[in-house]
């Protein structure tokens, strides 16, 4: 038989303190991995916002892009941002709500559905630019749209509908069973406790899911460019079959080029791209705190 | 009673399953989309393939070391632009490993429930900055301190590229690892502290073992967002296809190179309009490997603890 | 009763606390060295809260907090000095469900002797766990496939090799929280006659629901019920041996209990 030595107790309380500390150098490590990652996102901001400053002036909102720094805006670019936002809300959130809706509501236990939830969490994983070569492919050649607003939202829709299937889903699970069965046993069709019920009470999360969708969108530059929206616009997009720019674009465009003027102009159209997203994200938080349903 | 009977009269019933029929039908259609646009992707990128290599030879696009599309004298491999993408692939993993790691094992293991809730959003929000700031930020701010630190920096460079993207992949790595350190059964910490094992020992030698095929996942996960990630590489790390592993030098990512076609005002029939779908399918395959594995990892991770 | 000097453990007015909420109240009793200690009582009465506060487990759950003293060996295990790490390491603990670590059997005893500081040779490590294994009666089932994962096992196997896992570091008490409440009776049986063999070395605390095993096993039995305002604190109504608990009880409620009276 060993002997135990190595158990004494007198080794125990030694190494004990040893350990101890050894645990507490990591707990300050993987803490501070932590506050690396904060302190990289101040950064950022501080960098964005000292840069974009000085540039930051109603003529953004007024002036369409120019080559001359101190004549150049940002106007097309909004504009076509709102225009492109607006209508890949208008496709994405029916058919990404109601594919939400179907797969949680009404999708029987078979293959077929399998086969759709796989590829919805495949999809969630493709590269963004991938969908750009769909959209350049299909829409903007195939269909013959061109590169137009309506192709660029068609793209966007595509690339947001994975996100609004999976947060519509999670909105509507959070529904407990009991409402359901207590529906059904008035005699409501699975449709009307859809409708009536299960949609009403999971609204608020589901909204919530929908602006972070959204939000996504709005910072989405790859794709664009790869159906060929435009970096230089001078007119005011007047609908969905009109050729676009948007936010994102119109800053890349300005972080390419070699003069540092346009640079400032690219870290102010940043910050207004954070405002627009982080009003976005407030908004999210607002209506998931305030009125989501606590079961 | 008698009246309200007829008002339940089965012309309503009927009415009442039409719709419900109707609706179900349209819902299925749209989640049919999903698998539509798969089927696009495959076979937009499909059919602009093979049009590319009845021009070009699939070994000439996966030996020759030299990708000039562009150019007079056209070559086409392919390996210097996946050379550039796995380089800043890996430097990005570089970051974001260790890191988001650390941040997931803390949040999981030591953050008390009140930490976790102010500290979590924060890290989110890193993720949800658009990709063209982080590429903002990249070539602007780290470039320079790179310059500063190794004057042999070039201006377009895979090392900020890298560093960017690491910061920004670091929320996923740290938020699905934490997922697969949650996931691990409380007794199994209760058996090691039963042991006499300190938090430490739990969690890097219990906890994490056995959550290791979560973190697998999570890793591949990130893996593919780095190699499908296209604005900060576009905007940082330049448009040079070179095999080198010098991570201060300007390189051509995949992405890279489609954004750069894509500026340009390319013929629908010309040869570099196909380069973009060929490199597209290439970069599609690589990424829904990494996915389908990391989704299958995951599933047998789950079914293990449930 | 009055064997004092083989106190392991005695607790003092202890109550404990889950935010608010008593949980356990004014619990005093002894746990005797080389004694099979069962505690029993209905479901919800606390017994696996009062097993869990001997070996400072409850403190994993965050709101919890606790009155009064513990003492092992005659030192308070709740003073601010003592290390909640030390007290495990020196009362082990067996869970209602097994619970190995998804690593091989082996590593499953050999990880508590290295990260306690264990420094020999691979042989004696190798002594060691054979030595554990045979205490837990699970070598001759196991000595070929050491290297085998330890969720191979059936559910019996898997409960003697978490109780192999707590005698490898050789602590004085084992602590059991039902530990046959998930296994089939034969593997029940087995788990029986292995504490009575390990009591020759070790003290043991059981929680039971089931009183003929406590009735079979135990040397003492302690008696949980809830009592309090509303009957929602658990607490120690009786304690004594265990045949004097099963065959002439002092207080009612326990012989309604045993006695199948209750409720």
């Amino acid at each position: 038989m060993s002997t135990l030595t190595a158990l004494k107790d007198v080794t125990f309380e030694r190494n004990l303190s040893f350990r101890k500390l050894k645990g507490k150098i990591f707990e300050i490590l993987a803490f501070f991995a932590i506050l690396l990652g904060i302190a990289m996102l101040l950064t950022l901001l501080v960098d964005v916002f000292l840069d974009g400053l000085p540039w930051l002036s109603t003529r953004l909102f007024t002036e369409f892009p120019s080559r001359f720094p101190e004549k150049a805006g940002l106007r097309s670019a909004l504009q076509g941002s709102i225009w492109l936002m607006f209508l890949t809300a208008l496709m994405a959130i029916p058919v990404g709500v109601g594919a939400g809706i179907y797969l949680e509501e009404f999708a029987p236990q078979n293959r077929i559905t399998r086969f759709i939830e796989i590829n919805v969490a495949n999809l969630a994983g493709v590269p963004s630019i991938i969908y750009g070569l769909l959209g350049l492919g299909l829409f903007v050649r195939q269909l013959g749209l061109g590169r137009t607003l309506i192709a660029g939202a068609m793209t966007m829709a595509l690339l947001v509908l994975p996100i609004i299937i999976v947060t519509t889903r999670e909105a509507i699970r959070a529904v407990p069973n009991s409402i359901r069965q207590a529906a059904l046993a008035i005699g409501a069709t699975d449709w009307e406790v859809s409708r009536d019920h299960v949609l009403v009470y999971s609204a608020p999360a589901i909204l919530t899911g929908v602006i972070l969708a959204m939000s996504r969108a709005i910072g989405e530059t790859a794709p664009l460019i790869t159906i060929g929206a435009l970096t230089y616009i001078a007119f005011d997009p007047k609908g969905p079959f009109d050729i676009f720019t948007v936010l994102p674009i119109q800053i890349f465009n300005w972080v390419s080029l070699p003069q540092p003027a346009f640079h400032g102009l690219a870290a102010a159209g940043i910050i207004i791209l954070l405002i627009v997203l982080l009003s976005m994200n407030a908004l999210a938080i607002w209506l998931r705190n305030r009125l989501t349903i606590h079961w | 009673m008698t009246t309200t009977i007829h008002s339940l009269n089965p012309q309503n019933h009927l009415k009442r399953d039409r719709e419900r029929k109707i609706v179900r039908a349209l819902t299925f259609i749209f989640a049919l989309v999903s698998v539509g646009t798969t089927a696009g992707i495959i076979y937009e990128l499909l059919k602009e393939t093979v049009l590319f290599f009845q021009e070009v030879s699939i070994i000439e696009f996966f030996t020759d070391t030299r990708w000039t599309p562009l150019f007079a004298s056209k070559r086409f491999g392919v390996l210097p632009l996946v050379n550039g993408t796995l380089l800043v692939a890996a430097g990005a993993m570089l970051v974001a490993v260790p890191l988001g790691l650390l941040a997931a094992i803390f949040l999981s293991e030591y953050a008390s429930e009140r930490m976790r809730k102010v500290l979590k959003p924060i890290l989110e929000v890193l993720a949800g900055i658009p990709t063209v700031v982080y590429g903002y930020f990249a070539l602007l701010f780290i470039t320079p301190i790179l310059r500063d630190l190794f004057p042999e920096t070039q201006i377009f460079n895979a090392a900020s590229a890298s560093i960017a993207m690491g910061f920004m992949i670091l929320p996923l790595m740290a938020s699905v690892s934490e997922d697969a350190l949650s996931a691990v059964p409380r007794s199994l910490r209760e058996a090691s502290y039963a042991l006499g094992a300190t938090k430490f020992e739990t969690a890097v030698q219990v906890v994490l073992p056995a959550a290791l095929s979560g973190v697998a996942a999570a890793f591949i996960l990130a893996v593919s967002r780095a190699i499908g990630e296209t604005m900060i590489v576009a905007i940082a790390a330049g448009q040079q296809p070179k095999l080198t592993l010098n991570p201060l030098q300007s390189i051509e990512t995949m992405t890279a190179y489609i954004v750069q076609v894509s500026l340009g005002d390319t013929p629908h029939q010309s040869i570099a309009y196909k380069t973009i779908f060929a490199v597209g399918m290439l970069l599609f395959a690589m990424t829904l490997v990494m996915n389908i594995i990391s989704y299958f990892i995951t599933k047998r991770f789950r079914e293990k603890y449930e | 009763m009055d064997n004092n000097h083989n106190t392991v453990l005695e607790t003092k007015n202890l109550n404990i606390y889950y935010g608010d909420f008593l949980a356990i109240k004014d619990v005093n009793f002894k746990v005797f060295r080389h004694q099979i200690t069962a505690i029993i009582g209905p479901s919800g009465c606390g017994k696996s809260t009062l097993l869990r506060s001997f070996n400072r487990m409850n403190e994993l759950v965050p709101s919890a907090r606790s009155e009064g003293k513990i003492l092992f060996n005659g030192e308070d295990i709740y003073d601010p000095s003592i290390d909640p790490v030390e007290v495990r390491r020196r009362i082990g603990m067996v869970f209602q469900k097994p619970n190995p670590f998804p690593k091989s059997i082996y590593e499953n005893i050999a990880w508590g002797l290295k990260i306690n500081g264990f420094r020999g040779s691979k042989s004696e490590l190798d002594d060691l766990v054979e030595q554990a294994l045979r205490g837990a009666a699970l070598w001759d089932e196991v000595k070929d496939k050491l290297d085998q994962s330890g969720l191979s096992l059936s559910g019996g196997q898997q409960q003697r090799l978490c109780i192999a896992r707590a005698i490898a570091i050789k602590p004085e008490v084992i602590l059991m929280d039902e530990p046959a409440s998930a296994l089939d009776p034969i593997a029940t049986l087995k788990i029986e006659d292995l504490m009575r063999e390990l009591k020759e070395n070790y003290t043991i605390v059981i929680v039971t629901h089931n009183m003929q095993e406590a009735a079979r096993v135990s040397d003492y039995t302690a008696m949980m019920m809830l009592t309090g305002d509303e009957e929602r604190s658990g607490t120690v109504i009786e304690f004594d041996q265990t045949n004097v608990i099963f065959t002439r009880p002092k207080d009612k409620r326990t012989e309604d209990y045993i006695t199948g009276r209750f409720g």
